[in-house]
């Protein structure tokens, strides 16, 4: 299949939306964890207060992510999430274990606003329309793994990077719009955990291959690595872990410097 | 008891958790008693008009919302709470609002170009602000909040108090008329600055309830 060329972000656009930044936490039982590649998973702290941290340092939105969820086909996330909603008032979006509606129900009462779907689609790509015809687009974000198979071929895969599919990352975004997702975050998991700075060759394709927004997830080291994703690719969204677990570029130093550089940043 | 008023759309959950947290005292009500008893009342929302109109009728609220308005209730409406303020919503000529703020709710401008956004409208957005509000004192400069629409409330220039660029349309953002004031974004989903305009509002709620005992 053709893979278009996305159209440069323009920073000078007047009416550009904010570049979102966003935190993820990788949740593990009771904890905050963080790998390299989806794997050797270390924990770093405690949820509540890392998304408060966050929260307060001015994270766009928090991603909590229960990466054992797909594993023992359970839920644990949600009451992490309940706690969250009391004190952070920036949207929330759950993944890791939504595997149907009731999933979905549960998530948004718990406090989230969208959830983040990526093996249950896989297995069944009529949950995606199913989703977003009961709870609207805006509610539901395909997550994709994707894992670099050759040039311009990236492969998805599933239960936090552990199983293969064979399927197309590409063709799989597309079908997925299709079928009514609101955004995807898109995660390179070849990159993640790395710090080496995102795989922006992925970020373009799928980009350039959708139109809804596409947050881009896994390789973020240095603040430098998200300008120059953003000079790259128009994605609208930037996804980080390690760079705000290990103060790589805090939050409010990471949006000074988009914002001297000529993005539009939500301070 | 100052009420939000529950009438089964849109997760209330936040909304409650941010009054809460800037320390307003409420209630989560679908009874008419209620929000007639309520000395400021809080109109959330989330979905499709029509729907929110009969989920209100079926409670037995409108005529509740409409008496406080008309007593001069402070009433804040948020998204879709905001939008069942106006009298109508044009695509659909029959089906009225509570008329409270004039104006009326359209559709936004589906999206042309690639760089165009897309509809729903979700996400943060800079708001361009049109008039000085008591909502928002101590923000008067570069203010960015959380919208999640599809509909836009095009109300009397007068009324307007901030808008947000949706495709080049300058799409109203707050409106006020006289002490009924709407959002069209989440105050209680845009951080800092909207847990800012909840307590502005609320402070200016307490005043006027003040001032009329």
């Amino acid at each position: 299949m053709t893979v278009s060329e996305p159209q440069t972000r323009h920073v000078s656009d007047n009416n550009q939306p904010p570049v979102r930044i966003i935190s993820r936490l990788d949740i593990k039982g009771s904890n905050v964890i963080k790998g390299i590649h989806l794997e050797g998973l270390k924990i770093v702290g405690k949820p509540g207060e890392m998304a408060r941290q966050y929260y307060e340092q001015g994270a766009d939105e928090i991603i909590y992510m229960d990466v054992v969820a797909s594993l023992y086909g359970r839920n644990n996330i949600l009451s992490v999430v309940e706690e969250a909603a009391r004190e952070i008032f920036v949207p929330m979006t759950v993944g890791g274990g939504i595997r149907g509606v009731n999933d979905i129900v549960a998530a948004l009462r718990s406090g989230a606003d969208k959830v983040a779907i990526n093996t249950a689609a896989l297995q069944r790509p009529e949950f995606l329309s199913e989703a977003a015809r009961a709870f609207g687009r805006q509610c539901i974000v395909l997550s994709v793994e994707a894992k670099r198979r050759g040039p311009g071929w990236w492969e998805a895969l599933t239960d936090n990077g552990r199983e293969q599919t064979g399927v197309n990352v590409i063709e799989w975004v597309v079908e997925a719009e299709a079928r009514g997702i609101g955004e995807v975050l898109v995660t390179s998991v070849d990159m993640e955990g790395t710090e080496k700075g995102f795989d922006i060759e992925l970020v373009k394709a799928v980009r350039g291959n959708v139109s809804v927004p596409v947050i881009a997830c896994g390789g973020a080291g240095e603040g430098a690595h998200i300008q120059a994703l953003l000079e790259a690719s128009s994605c609208d969204a930037v996804c980080c872990a390690s760079l705000f677990h290990f103060d790589r570029a805090p939050l409010p130093a990471l949006k000074s410097a988009l914002a001297a550089g000529g993005w539009e940043v939500r301070l | 008891m100052i009420a939000v008023v529950d009438y089964g759309r849109g997760n209330l959950y936040s909304l409650s958790h941010a009054l809460s947290h800037i320390g307003v005292e409420h209630i989560v009500s679908d009874k008419p008693g209620d929000i007639d008893a309520a000395p400021t009342i809080v109109l959330p929302g989330v979905g499709a008009f029509a729907d929110a109109m009969d989920a209100l009728e079926a409670r037995h609220l409108t005529t509740p919302l409409k008496r406080a308005v008309t007593r001069g209730v402070p009433l804040l409406g948020i998204c879709l709470g905001m939008q069942i303020l106006a009298a109508a919503i044009e695509e659909f000529g029959d089906c009225r609002g509570l008329g409270v703020i004039p104006g009326v709710v359209r559709a936004l401008p589906e999206p042309a170009g690639t760089h165009d956004m897309r509809i729903p409208n979700v996400g943060w957005r800079r708001l361009t602000l049109r008039r000085e509000d008591p909502l928002l004192r101590g923000l008067e400069r570069g203010v960015v909040t959380y919208f999640v629409h599809s509909y836009g409330f095009f109300s009397e220039d007068d009324a307007v108090i901030a808008t947000s660029d949706v495709n080049g349309l300058a799409v109203p953002a707050i409106v006020r008329w006289q002490h009924v004031v709407g959002c069209q974004f989440h105050p209680e989903k845009s951080g800092p600055v909207g847990l800012e305009m909840l307590r502005n509002f609320f402070a200016e709620a307490a005043g006027a309830t003040a001032g009329a005992c």
